[in-house]
């Protein structure tokens, strides 16, 4: 098993803001829309150094969301920012109508995501976004794992003709990622060559199952590691090439199982390959009020359950 | 106001369209509401109520007060921009778009059905040149022009952005966001019209969910409200002159115009009933009968 080091831990969403303030510097035709949340979005820079093209909107996200779909007639390049939940569930006719069906060039970045919100309880912690999104025709959707990842994607996403779904959270988490990478958009990104097992992880799960690789390695099993940061256009090549070596997968993500990663994944295996599938996710239930970490735990998301996940489906393998 | 000017009013449409005389635009008028009728008929279904009260605002936009472009560009930088909110009217913003030169109007005979550029409400999937957002979910134009009046802004561009709206429309929560918005931001390059036909599915608009003074409401949301009737073609293109001297002051302009659900077919009109229901062979006849053109150039 590789090593991940890392310097620091840190949020998700400070990527989103550092790479949005970025992309203010070098490209003039982005602007950015927020719905009363800079602070939570980390758009404080970008507000800051370029206010002309920061636009309040005040509790109105459907307003936001059809208001960017009008800016890109202009040739603009919106980031909308607020909450997972009010980014998708909220405004899911406006996405749909104006930017999907339209093909409008929208940047709808959403934050908080999962049960990672912690204390302000299921009301706020969507885990429906990823599968609402995916659902909807020319939509891309990026959930990626760490600070450098995020700020990649979101300059990446800017280069990118066509509407984005950016998901990313509130807690800090390790920043393994390499600061230069280079973000390509649907290309899976291998983390650990293994030969036992795929574990395909996105966002915040990413980092549990580089953890539950060490607790595998040290139980002998030797687990394959596959960032998958764009859930849809699925890397399907890169899916199947691993699946087809180790014969068994486990998908990871802080999401439903309905909708997400894992059921993208189920439903390529089923047409493709058929091999045995677990996924360690949210099992049709919402979220509730307490820690990041008590959360994770109690849902089923920490790198024991990606553990034993792993020994359930090696055990079906044939 | 210190990023408003005067050069927001704009006078430069082309000279054929300046001089085009009212008695033209009635007849263009009357050609529009010809293909309204044979275009839902011939598919039975669509929505031909809205559609002819709404032809003389859009044969005014289109053929005389607004600067733009038959050849279609998505961005229409330095050109005047309309957006339909209240999509299912789509019948008469197909006709104008065809009868303006954006597509031929032989195409107006492929209306809904399959494999169309012309899809019940408008759509830009297929492409079709003249139209720049779907709309028919309701609610969502006005703060689709807003977002368009703003990036006009931010690229210099002078011109005007229009959006016309139902008035049952404006149940939607929505418009009340766009509206708070566009006075605050200061957005002065917009002219949102109401359709205020009193009509909606259900029965009047007053039965259904009364909107009480529009007037009112609107300007206690920072805006500059003109009242016409929409379908009086002088009345309305003074009113929209009008409406873009106001331009440039800093609030964006509301015209709620008063119309006839089923404007220029007597049988039609004033009633909700023709909201979206299509005439059969006899009242196709009757309403042709009514609408008369000097040279009608049917498609």
């Amino acid at each position: 098993m590789k090593d991940f080091p890392y310097s620091e831990s840190k949020d998700t969403r400070s990527g989103f803001g550092a790479g949005l303030h970025e992309l203010g510097k070098t490209n003039e035709n982005v602007v950015a829309l927020c719905a009363d949340l800079t602070g939570s979005l980390k758009m404080d820079a970008f507000k800051k150094d370029f206010p002309e093209r920061f636009f309040q909107v005040g509790i109105a996200e459907a307003n936001m969301m059809s208001m960017a779909a009008g800016m890109t007639i202009g040739g603009k390049i919106p980031f909308t920012g607020t909450f997972a939940n009010f980014s998708t569930g909220r405004v899911y006719d406006q996405i749909r109508q104006s930017i999907a069906y339209s093909g409008k060039n929208v940047k709808i970045c959403a934050s908080h995501a999962g049960v990672t919100l912690g204390e302000d309880g299921a009301t706020h912690q969507i885990l429906e976004d990823l599968g609402m999104m995916r659902m909807l025709p020319h939509m891309t959707v990026i959930n990626p794992c760490d600070f450098n990842q995020t700020k990649a994607a979101t300059i990446a996403i800017a280069a990118h003709e066509g509407p984005v779904y950016l998901r990313f959270g509130r807690p800090v988490v390790p920043n393994f990622t390499p600061a230069d990478q280079q973000f390509e958009i649907g290309k899976a990104v291998m983390l650990n060559e293994g030969a036992d097992v795929s574990i395909f992880a996105t966002g915040h799960l990413v980092w549990k199952a580089i953890l539950a690789g060490k607790l595998l390695a040290d139980k002998g099993i030797d687990a394959e590691i596959i960032n998958i940061h764009t859930i849809k256009p699925l890397d399907a090549a890169a899916i199947l090439q691993s699946a087809r070596k180790t014969r068994c997968v486990v998908s990871a993500e802080e999401h439903q199982m309905n909708g997400g990663l894992g059921d993208s994944i189920a439903q390529l295996l089923a047409r493709e390959e058929p091999l045995p599938l677990e996924m360690v996710a949210v099992n049709d239930s919402f979220g509730e009020s307490g820690t990041p970490d008590q959360l994770m735990e109690k849902y089923g998301l920490m790198e024991n359950d990606i553990v034993a996940a792993v020994e359930r489906v090696m055990a079906r393998k044939k | 106001m210190s990023q408003s000017s005067s050069a927001n009013v704009q006078t430069e449409t082309s000279p054929a369209q300046r001089e085009r005389s009212i008695v033209e635009l009635k007849q263009i008028a009357s050609q529009v509401r010809r293909d309204i009728v044979r275009m839902v008929h011939a598919v039975n279904s669509g929505h031909p109520g809205g559609s002819l009260g709404c032809t003389d605002l859009l044969v005014a936009l289109y053929f005389r007060i607004m600067k733009h472009n038959p050849d279609f560009s998505m961005e229409g930088r330095d050109e005047d921009l309309f957006f339909l909110s209240n999509g299912h009217i789509s019948p008469v913003f197909y006709s104008v778009l065809a009868r303006s030169g954006y597509f031929p109007v032989s195409e107006l005979a492929t209306f809904r059905k399959l494999n169309s550029r012309l899809q019940g409400h408008p759509a830009t999937e297929e492409g079709l040149p003249g139209v720049r957002i779907a709309s028919g979910s309701l609610g969502q134009g006005l703060s689709v022009a807003v977002g368009a009046a703003q990036a006009k802004k931010l690229n210099k561009d002078n011109r005007t952005v229009y959006v016309l709206m139902g008035d049952g429309e404006l149940n939607e929560g929505q418009v009340w966001e766009a509206a708070l918005y566009a006075p605050h931001r200061q957005v002065d390059n917009l002219i949102a019209i109401v359709d205020r036909n009193g009509q909606q599915i259900d029965g009047s608009t007053k039965e259904i969910m009364n909107l009480g003074s529009l007037r009112a409401k609107f300007e206690a949301f920072g805006w500059r409200v003109l009242e016409t009737d929409g379908n009086d073609l002088e009345k309305l293109i003074a009113t929209l002159e009008e409406a873009r001297q106001l331009l440039g002051q800093g609030q964006p302009v509301m015209v709620l115009m008063d119309t006839q659900m089923g404007a220029g077919v007597d049988f039609m009109m004033g009633s909700h009933k023709w909201h979206g229901v299509a005439p059969n062979d006899e009242q196709l006849e009757k309403a042709l009968q009514q609408l008369l053109v000097e040279e009608a150039s049917d498609y």
